[in-house]
């Protein structure tokens, strides 16, 4: 028997997913042992591992700040996390990830708490399909608790953007590239602060302010899994 | 109006009370809100939250008693790691008084101290001190470093879960606010004693772990024991 599907409209993306639906979702908190805090995420084809270094004490005296902690962000793709070899090594487009994300998480940490101090945080891409920056904030903030660095709130990022006409939540690798425009933001979900916005691409102001709710209902939705990932850690030994 | 249970998980950013309540370590005021800000445990006492963390770094307090490592030394002090976002010094008038002599022939680098904090100034330069009962320097012996947050756990009501260790192993055992411990006994009791401690500190957060501890005491210390008699007797001649 042949069925000939003719109504396509609940399946207007190539991954099969509905407009507002993301891609599934996997977070793990405390997988390194060397580490203050640690966490492993994946979400579609991305598979991100997130460290967090301290407080801890900082040599840089340029950077150094005497009435708070500063954080230092390093992302980085593995060579073998995309399709074609990635050269090892920052690039342009790592170097801005690295400062959006410091930036992203900043607003969340009681800084004040540890002058002279600094806490790293490392992301590493192994493997990449679309939303890396969303992903490695995420993998970050989770790394940061699990670390027990105090903060105001677990930051939390997700994208939403537009291809083929549609509005859309999540986009993955072929959405961004095909699509028309690409809205990352981050969030902190229990007061709504938005601490990180960016835009690429050609979208209506109209289409914007709905890709951006979009955003922040995904956000919404990965930040239960942060939690439960956090959770997860030690509820194993509380049974 | 309160939110969460006493003893209950909080991560960063849970709602756990409204402004009845007085916030505690480890909490904050938002909006008439107290929020945690660590992942924890929740501890109610009276109209005080708190939220007691998992995992921490040490913040040297004046008067704690530390165990540091010496990783450098200057014209007139040493300096110390205290496992802690900051590293102590000892002035070298600390140990010599007004005698100049030389730094290195008291402590060299590596060795480990047991010293109290005598200050902490606002951009928190930490001033360690050698005066007082106990404090000095170790000699041989194990190091273990646990989260400074469960050292009380791990000292127990009045001493009652390092005692119970210290009895059962042997060992000479020294705990550090700053969350290192010194152990000190036979090569295989200082192993049980590092393994139970870890299994402390593991298991931290859990209820009944004095038990726990008795049980994997007595299970360890049962397989010493035997290891040890199966070493074969050298035969005697009759």
């Amino acid at each position: 028997m042949i069925i000939i599907l003719t109504n396509n409209n609940d399946n207007l993306r190539a991954d099969g997913r509905a407009f507002d639906e993301l891609r599934p979702l996997k977070i793990e908190a405390g997988v390194l042992e060397k580490a203050d805090g640690s966490a492993y995420l994946e979400i579609g084809g991305n598979k991100i591992l997130a460290a967090v270094y301290g407080p801890r004490e900082l040599h840089v005296r340029r950077i150094m700040r005497p009435d708070m902690a500063v954080i230092r962000c390093r992302y980085n793709m593995a060579p073998f996390s995309v399709g074609e070899r990635k050269r090892p090594g920052p690039d342009r487009r790592s170097v801005e990830i690295s400062k959006i994300t410091a930036d992203a998480l900043r607003p969340a940490i009681f800084l004040e708490r540890f002058p002279r101090s600094t806490i790293d945080v490392f992301i590493e891409i192994l493997e990449a399909e679309g939303g890396t920056r969303c992903a490695g904030i995420t993998a970050a903030s989770v790394a940061l608790a699990d670390a027990g660095i105090p903060m105001k709130d677990l930051v939390v990022s997700c994208a939403a953007g537009k291809a083929n006409g549609n509005v859309i939540l999540d986009l993955s690798e072929e959405e961004d590239k095909e699509g028309e425009a690409d809205v990352p933001i981050a969030i902190m979900p229990r007061s709504g602060e938005i601490s990180l916005l960016q835009m690429d691409g050609h979208i209506t102001p109209d289409e914007f302010d709905k890709a951006l709710n979009l955003a922040i209902e995904g956000c919404k939705q990965i930040s239960e899994a942060q939690k439960n990932a956090i959770k997860n850690r030690y509820g194993e030994e509380n049974g | 109006m309160i939110f969460v249970e006493d003893k209950a998980l909080v991560v960063p950013g849970d709602v756990l009370a409204d402004e009845e309540y007085h916030t505690g370590r480890g909490t904050f005021k938002e909006d008439n809100n107290i929020c945690s800000s660590l992942v924890g445990l929740v501890a109610i006492r009276d109209k005080k939250i708190s939220v007691i963390p998992l995992q921490s770094k040490y913040i040297p307090k004046r008067g704690d008693v530390v165990i540091g490592e010496v990783t450098d030394i200057r014209f007139s002090m040493w300096n110390l790691d205290i496992n802690s976002p900051y590293s102590g010094f000892l002035p070298a008038s600390d140990v010599f008084g007004k005698e100049k002599r030389d730094l290195n022939k008291a402590f060299n680098v590596g060795d480990v101290l047991f010293l109290r904090v005598v200050d902490v100034d606002e951009v928190k330069k930490v001033k360690l001190g050698l005066k007082g009962r106990g404090l000095g320097k170790f000699r041989g012996g194990i190091l273990i470093y646990i989260t400074p947050t469960k050292v009380p756990r791990l000292i127990g009501k009045k001493g009652s879960m390092i005692n119970m260790i210290k009895d059962e192993t042997k060992c000479d055992i020294i705990v550090g606010q700053n969350g290192v411990v010194w152990v000190k006994g036979e090569p295989q009791m200082e192993r049980v004693a590092e393994k139970v401690i870890n299994m402390i500190e593991d298991q931290a957060h859990t209820s009944g772990l004095t038990d726990r501890v008795r049980n994997m005491l007595s299970e360890l210390l049962g397989k010493e024991i035997e290891e040890v008699e199966e070493v074969p007797e050298p035969d005697v001649d009759e």
